[in-house]
């Protein structure tokens, strides 16, 4: 069977517009919440936010190092994290000079949840108020979801499958697991694969806010208010940025001398055919997928070393918890288990991809990152690691993450080192 | 050059993210400029902004170089 490994990787978060920079910013246990900024948030409920910070900010995202000027003013944010966090990527996998042959086997499979709403907004008003000719002419286009996966194969030359999930919150996730099989499949040897998101506007902050997902009572606390497991929590903080890998077939990747991070080896996912927006209450669908993904890395529960959570602070974070505790054991077979929403918060269509980022440095650096604002843990909490407030030095050979979406749909993605 | 000629060039930098010294009269939006048929849709656009003029589609059409978006603004602005 043809394996899949991990050979780049590329990330743009509310706490680097890099890898590096994000990564050393999670494990020193910053935060990356805040006021709103991108516009006058004084009329929302929920007026915080994780956004990627500005160039000119100590850990600032620069868009222009990759995204061409024209592009930029023709598409949504979501896209230029996308095509930047993909363009990192292939520089730390040593492919921006690929050749034809090469190109034709190496496709894309980047998501979002949502995609371009800031524009849809802004349109909408623009629509309304100056008439029908006024509407740009990039609309469509610029806002779309499949036109990361588009942008990135026509700034890039890819040619091999160019793929876009829609999963809500469990894109990222799918977004890699799909494009793993894609590998295997032998439909490509190298696949660009993650997911982007950036809903940090008027319609998006308050859709939320109006379905009881948002923080809305720590406007004042900024960086108190992601806080998952702990009793004082109540909804996500928004978060934006993007997350992408390079998945590559083993041999291929040897071949060339390829630098590896980690193996994808498992991949579980399920539906919980209940609530549009709740979890099943005892976490059915979340635990289906947890063990399919075990199943399919032919590993047992004492296996994993790490899971970075779903674990998005709300109320649904006990469901998670409780689910991995049926799959894992009461004590999670010694499995740390983090939710590293707490620092950049909920990132949607992103959140997967990033997430699944961060597990691979964990078991490139031993170390887990840590779940910040765990003051006061909830019931069902004790005697699992939860890494509270710091990161912590340990073992770690192989890693779980997963993600859970509106619609009720599970994704758990498993990574390993390689021998 | 003129003062029309002058916002016809910054809207033309702007929005194709090409250098000035290249966006000259008789440059071609699409051969020179590296535009393709919605950048024109939206630089008419900004163009009928920025002067308060209409640019009927036809008139469009025929608006390929970046002196022919100056000659038509100043024939018809207000």
């Amino acid at each position: 069977m043809r394996r899949v490994v991990v050979t780049g990787l590329g990330l743009v978060t509310p706490l680097g517009g890099d890898v590096e920079t994000s990564w050393s910013n999670l494990i020193a246990g910053k935060s990356g919440a805040g006021p709103i900024t991108r516009f006058d948030a004084s009329n929302q409920k929920a007026q915080i936010a994780c956004e990627v910070k500005p160039k000119d900010h100590e850990w600032g995202f620069d868009a222009d190092q990759r995204v061409d000027s024209k592009i930029q003013r023709q598409v949504d944010p979501f896209i230029v994290y996308g095509l930047d966090a993909a363009g990192q990527a292939l520089e730390d996998a040593g492919l921006t000079e690929m050749d034809q042959a090469m190109k034709e086997r190496a496709g894309v499979s980047i998501g979002a949840g949502i995609g371009g709403l800031p524009g849809i907004e802004q349109e909408s008003v623009n629509l309304h108020e100056r008439g029908p000719g006024r509407v740009s002419p990039h609309f469509v286009h610029g806002r779309i979801i499949n036109l990361i996966s588009g942008q990135v194969s026509i700034r890039y030359g890819l040619m091999g499958p160019n793929h876009a999930v829609v999963t809500a919150c469990s894109t990222g996730a799918h977004s890699i697991g799909d494009a793993a099989r894609m590998i295997r499949d032998d439909d490509a040897d190298i696949m660009l694969a993650g997911g982007a998101e950036s809903t940090v506007n008027p319609l998006g902050i308050a859709g939320f806010a109006q379905a009881r997902a948002l923080n809305t009572s720590m406007n004042d606390r900024p960086e108190e208010a992601s806080r998952p497991y702990d009793k004082g929590r109540d909804g996500f903080v928004m978060g934006e940025g993007a997350g992408v890998m390079v998945l590559e077939e083993y041999e291929h990747a040897k071949a060339r001398g390829a630098k590896i991070y980690a193996e994808v080896v498992g991949y579980g996912l399920s539906g919980d055919a209940y609530h549009v927006t709740a979890p099943h209450p005892e976490g059915r669908g979340a635990e289906l997928a947890m063990r399919m993904a075990l199943k399919k890395a032919g590993m047992e529960p004492g296996d994993i070393d790490y899971i970075n959570a779903h674990g998005t602070s709300t109320m649904a974070d006990t469901i998670e918890l409780a689910a991995a505790k049926r799959v894992f054991g009461d004590d999670l077979g010694g499995a740390s288990m983090s939710s590293t929403k707490s620092a950049i918060g909920h990132l949607l269509g992103g959140a997967g991809a990033v997430e699944s980022i961060f597990c691979i440095l964990a078991l490139r650096d031993q170390i887990v990152p840590p779940t910040l604002n765990l003051d006061d843990p909830d019931e069902g909490t004790e005697g699992v690691d939860l890494v509270p407030h710091e990161a912590k030095k340990r073992n770690v050979e192989a890693v779980l993450n997963n993600s859970f979406g509106f619609g009720g749909t599970n994704a758990s993605l498993i990574l390993a080192k390689v021998d | 050059m003129s003062d029309t000629a002058d916002r016809v060039q910054k809207i033309v930098v702007e929005h194709l993210g090409v250098e000035s010294d290249k966006v000259t009269q008789e440059a071609s939006f699409i051969d020179d400029l590296g535009a393709d048929s919605l950048d024109i849709v939206e630089l008419v656009m900004a163009f009928e902004e920025e002067f308060g003029v209409e640019i009927p589609d036809d008139a469009a059409e025929k608006i390929t170089t970046v002196g022919d978006a100056t000659k038509y603004i100043e024939e018809h602005k207000g």
